[in-house]
C-alpha cells in the first residue's frame, strides 16, 4: 500500500488549513455562497436535502485497517453511526455538521486521508480494479499508476476549473471490473511483445444524461509518458469542452461532436507540445511507488485445499470468493447488500469489524468496489472459514455477490437534492422478492442498478436490468432498461417500454426474471446473454402483454 | 516583488472614477505597461499594438508568431468558474513568452495560487483583494505535485534529486 512521505503529508496538511481558512472567510461573509460552492465541493462537501454530506476520498478504493477504523470513528463521532460506500470507491457521510468539519478533516489527515476532489469540476478520485495485485489475469498491479495519477491531478493548477467533473479509471486485466469504458478516461495497462508496459487509452465514456461508451483515442502509450498524454487530453478538454450548457459539458460531448479521429488529432498535436517539457515523473518515482505496492510475502507453504463441509460456508465461498494468483490464497468479497439493508451502507461496528478481520487475515488491506461492496484481496484459504465466521457475526456474510439482490442503488430522494425518485426502497423491494438464496443462485449473475434521477449515479445504463427514477407529473415513476454492462463487454441498457409506479417496477422485474428462467438456453446462460441472444421483443412481451 | 502601489493608490484616492478602477496586484519588477490593449481580432488584423486581450474561447496560439512584440497579454475571466484562461496563460509561457500576463475580471483570491502556477504575473480583479489573505494564500502550499509554468520543482524531483 502507498504510504505518505513528508511531501504528501505537507500537501494534505496545507490543503486542510486552506479549506479551514476558506470556511472561516465564508462564515465572515467575505466570500459569497456562489464563490464558496466550488471550494467546498472540491473538498468533498455537499449540501444535501437534510444536512451537509461529506464524501471522503479512498484513492483507487484501497484502505489500510487503520484507515478503515478511522472511517468507523468518523461515522461514530460525526455522523449517525454509519457510512455509505459509493460507486466511485469512496465513502459518504450524510449527517455532517459544518461546525465539526475542521475537526473531522484533522482526524482524517492523521491517517493519510482527506476529501479532496471528490466533487467539483475537477479530476475526481481515481478508481481501479478491486482485485488489483491479486488477480491472476493482470499484467501488473494497476494501482501504482493510479497513485501517479492521484498525485498529478491533486491541485492541478490548469485543470481545477474544468467544464465539468472528470473521472479516470485504471485497470490491468482484460476483465474489466472498473467500468473503464464508461469513464472520461479509461486506462488499460497492457504488455507488448517486447515485454514493455503501456496503456490503451479510452476517452469520452460516461453515463449520466447522455450515456456513451468510450472510444480508443490511443492504442498504446508507454507507461513512462501517460501523465503527459493525460495532460494533453485534459488541455484539449479544458480549452474546447462546452461551457454553455452544464448537460453538454462532459468530455464525451466534445469527443462526439468532433469525432474520435479529430479529437485524437488534437490530442496528438497538444501532446507534441507537452511531451518535450519533462512533465512525466522519472523512472525512479515509478520505482518508488511500485515498491510500495509490492505484494505481501505470500506463504509458499499455504495449503491450497479448502474444507467445504459446512454448507453455508461452501455457498459463501462459491459465490463471494475468487481465485488468487498465489497458490493457497483467495480473494474474498464482503457483500454490503444484506437482506433489507441499504446498498453500500455499513455501521461503525461493521466497519471496525472488517478492519480487524483485514488486519488479522488479509494483510491489513481492504478494497472498496464500484458495486458498493468490500474486498479482502489476500486471504489464506486456510483462514477463509474463520474470516467467514467473523463476517457472519456482524451480518456481513451475505453470499449474494453479482446475484439479483446485489443491487447498486444511488442514495435517491431519501438523501439527494437532485433525485426525482427514491432508489433505496426499490432495491430493497426487489431484493425482498428474491430473498430465497437458492432462487437467486438459480437465476445466476444478474446486475440490477437503480438511479433516482437522470444523472445516473446508480449506473442504470450499465445494468443488466437498469431502473431509472423519474418525476411524472409530481409522482415518482420508474423506467425499465435492459441489456447494459459495465464490464469488458460494455453496452448501454435500452428502455424497454412505458414506465411504472413503485410496485409496478417490482412486478415488471419479477416478470422479466420469470421469462428469462424459461427462455435461457442452459444454466450457464446469464440474463444478459439471453437478452443479447433474443433481443428485447420477447422480454417486452413478457412484461407488457396481458 | 509584490507591488501593491496600484491597490494603495485606489484605496487612498478621493476621485470617484478611481474608486471604480480595479485594484491591481503585480509580481513583476518592470514598469506597468499602460498602452491601449487591443482585442484579439484587432491585434491579428495588423494594428501596431504591444498589448492584447484574450477572451475565453479565443485561441491563444494565434499569438505565438507575434510574441516578440508583445509586452502584455490580458486574459479575461468574465466568470471565475470558466477555466479556459488557465490553459491560455500556460500555453504562452510554454512558448517562451516572458512579458506580463494579466488576469482580469472575476478573479478571486482562492484562484491566485493556481493562476500564479500557470504563469499569470499580474491581476486586475473586479473587486479588490485583501492583501493579508493574498499573502496567506500564496504562501499556503510548501510543495507541488506537478510541473506547471512557474518553474517550481514537483515533489518527484525533490524526492529523487
Amino acid at each position: 500500500m502507498y504510504r505518505y512521505d513528508q511531501y504528501d503529508q505537507a500537501i494534505v496538511d496545507a490543503r486542510v488549513a486552506e479549506f479551514k481558512d476558506q470556511v472561516a472567510r465564508r462564515l465572515r461573509n467575505e466570500i459569497t455562497e456562489d464563490q464558496f460552492k466550488p471550494l467546498r465541493l472540491m473538498n468533498g462537501l455537499y449540501l444535501q436535502l437534510h444536512a451537509y454530506m461529506l464524501r471522503v476520498a479512498i484513492p483507487y478504493g484501497t484502505l489500510s485497517g487503520t484507515q478503515m477504523r478511522m472511517l468507523a470513528h468518523i461515522a461514530r463521532k460525526y455522523d449517525r453511526d454509519y457510512g455509505h460506500f459509493t460507486t466511485r470507491q469512496n465513502i459518504q457521510y450524510n449527517w455532517i455538521k459544518l461546525e465539526q468539519f475542521a475537526d473531522l478533516l484533522d482526524d482524517l489527515s492523521k491517517v493519510e486521508m482527506h476529501a479532496f476532489q471528490t466533487s467539483g469540476n475537477c479530476i475526481r478520485n481515481i478508481s481501479s480494479d478491486q482485485f488489483a495485485g491479486a488477480a491472476a489475469d493482470e499484467v501488473a498491479d494497476p494501482r501504482p499508476y493510479a497513485e501517479l495519477l492521484r498525485q498529478w491531478s491533486t491541485l492541478h493548477p490548469e485543470f481545477s476549473f474544468l467544464p465539468r467533473k472528470f473521472k479516470i479509471a485504471v485497470i490491468a486485466s482484460d476483465t474489466d471490473r472498473a467500468a473503464i469504458q464508461l469513464h472520461d478516461i479509461g486506462l488499460q495497462l497492457r504488455r507488448n511483445d517486447a515485454g514493455e508496459l503501456g496503456f490503451r487509452v479510452y476517452v469520452g465514456g460516461g453515463m449520466g444524461r447522455t450515456p456513451v461508451i468510450g472510444s480508443v483515442v490511443r492504442d498504446w502509450i508507454p507507461v513512462g509518458q501517460f501523465l503527459s498524454y493525460s495532460e494533453a487530453i485534459l488541455r484539449v478538454y479544458n480549452r474546447y469542452g462546452r461551457r454553455d450548457n452544464i448537460y453538454k459539458a462532459r468530455i464525451k460531448i466534445l469527443v462526439n461532436e468532433l469525432g474520435i479521429e479529430e479529437f485524437s488529432r488534437q490530442v496528438e498535436a497538444e501532446w507534441a507540445e507537452l511531451a518535450p517539457l519533462g512533465l512525466d515523473a522519472p523512472q525512479a518515482e515509478y520505482d518508488r511507488i511500485i515498491a510500495q505496492f509490492a505484494p505481501p510475502a505470500f506463504d509458499p507453504a499455504a495449503p491450497d485445499d479448502l474444507d467445504l463441509s459446512d454448507p453455508d460456508f461452501a455457498v459463501w465461498v462459491s459465490q463471494n470468493v475468487h481465485p488468487h494468483k498465489a497458490p493457497g490464497y483467495a480473494i474474498a468479497t464482503i457483500s454490503l447488500k444484506p437482506k433489507r439493508g441499504i446498498p453500500g451502507d455499513a455501521s461503525s461496528a461493521q466497519i471496525d469489524a472488517v478492519a480487524d478481520l483485514a488486519t488479522r487475515y488479509a494483510h491489513d488491506e481492504i478494497r472498496v468496489t464500484h458495486s458498493q461492496n468490500l474486498v479482502l484481496a489476500h486471504v489464506k484459504k486456510a483462514d477463509l472459514y474463520a474470516l467467514w465466521q467473523g463476517l457472519d457475526a456482524v451480518g456481513l456474510a451475505t453470499p449474494n455477490l453479482d446475484l439479483v439482490s446485489d443491487i447498486i442503488a444511488c442514495p435517491g430522494m431519501d438523501y439527494c437534492t437532485l433525485a426525482n425518485a427514491r432508489s433505496i426502497p426499490i432495491a430493497q423491494k426487489i431484493a425482498a422478492k428474491f430473498e430465497d438464496l437458492e432462487t437467486q443462485r438459480d437465476i445466476g449473475e444478474l446486475k440490477i442498478k437503480v438511479s433516482g434521477c437522470i444523472n445516473g449515479c446508480g449506473h442504470h445504463h450499465a445494468g443488466h436490468i437498469g431502473i431509472l427514477g423519474v418525476d411524472k407529473k409530481g409522482e415518482e415513476a420508474y423506467q425499465l432498461l435492459l441489456g447494459g454492462s459495465g464490464a469488458e463487454d460494455t453496452s448501454l441498457a435500452k428502455i424497454l417500454g412505458p414506465g411504472f409506479d413503485e410496485n409496478g417496477i417490482v412486478v415488471a422485474v419479477e416478470k422479466l426474471i420469470a421469462f428469462y428462467r424459461g427462455a435461457r438456453s442452459g444454466p450457464d446462460e446469464r440474463f444478459l446473454d439471453t437478452y443479447r441472444r433474443l433481443g428485447p421483443a420477447p422480454f417486452k412481451d413478457a412484461v407488457y402483454a396481458g | 516583488m509584490l507591488d501593491n502601489q496600484d491597490q494603495q493608490a485606489v484605496a487612498g484616492a478621493a476621485a470617484p472614477a478611481l474608486d471604480d478602477a480595479p485594484a491591481r496586484l503585480r509580481f513583476r519588477d518592470d514598469a506597468p505597461f499602460e498602452s491601449p490593449i487591443a482585442p484579439l481580432a484587432d491585434f491579428l488584423a495588423g494594428g501596431n499594438f504591444a498589448a492584447v486581450r484574450i477572451d475565453p474561447g479565443e485561441d491563444v496560439r494565434t499569438l505565438l508568431p507575434h510574441l516578440g512584440r508583445l509586452k502584455l497579454v490580458e486574459i479575461a475571466f468574465p466568470k471565475f468558474r470558466d477555466g479556459r484562461g488557465y490553459s491560455s496563460a500556460r500555453i504562452l509561457r510554454e512558448a517562451g513568452f516572458v512579458g506580463e500576463i494579466r488576469a482580469v475580471g472575476d478573479v478571486l483570491v482562492d484562484q491566485l495560487g493556481f493562476m500564479r502556477r500557470v504563469g499569470f504575473d499580474s491581476f486586475a480583479p473586479n473587486r479588490p483583494l485583501d492583501p493579508a489573505v493574498v499573502a496567506a494564500t500564496l504562501a499556503r502550499f510548501p510543495h507541488v505535485y506537478m510541473k506547471a509554468a512557474d518553474g517550481l520543482a514537483p515533489v518527484w524531483a525533490l524526492r529523487h534529486g
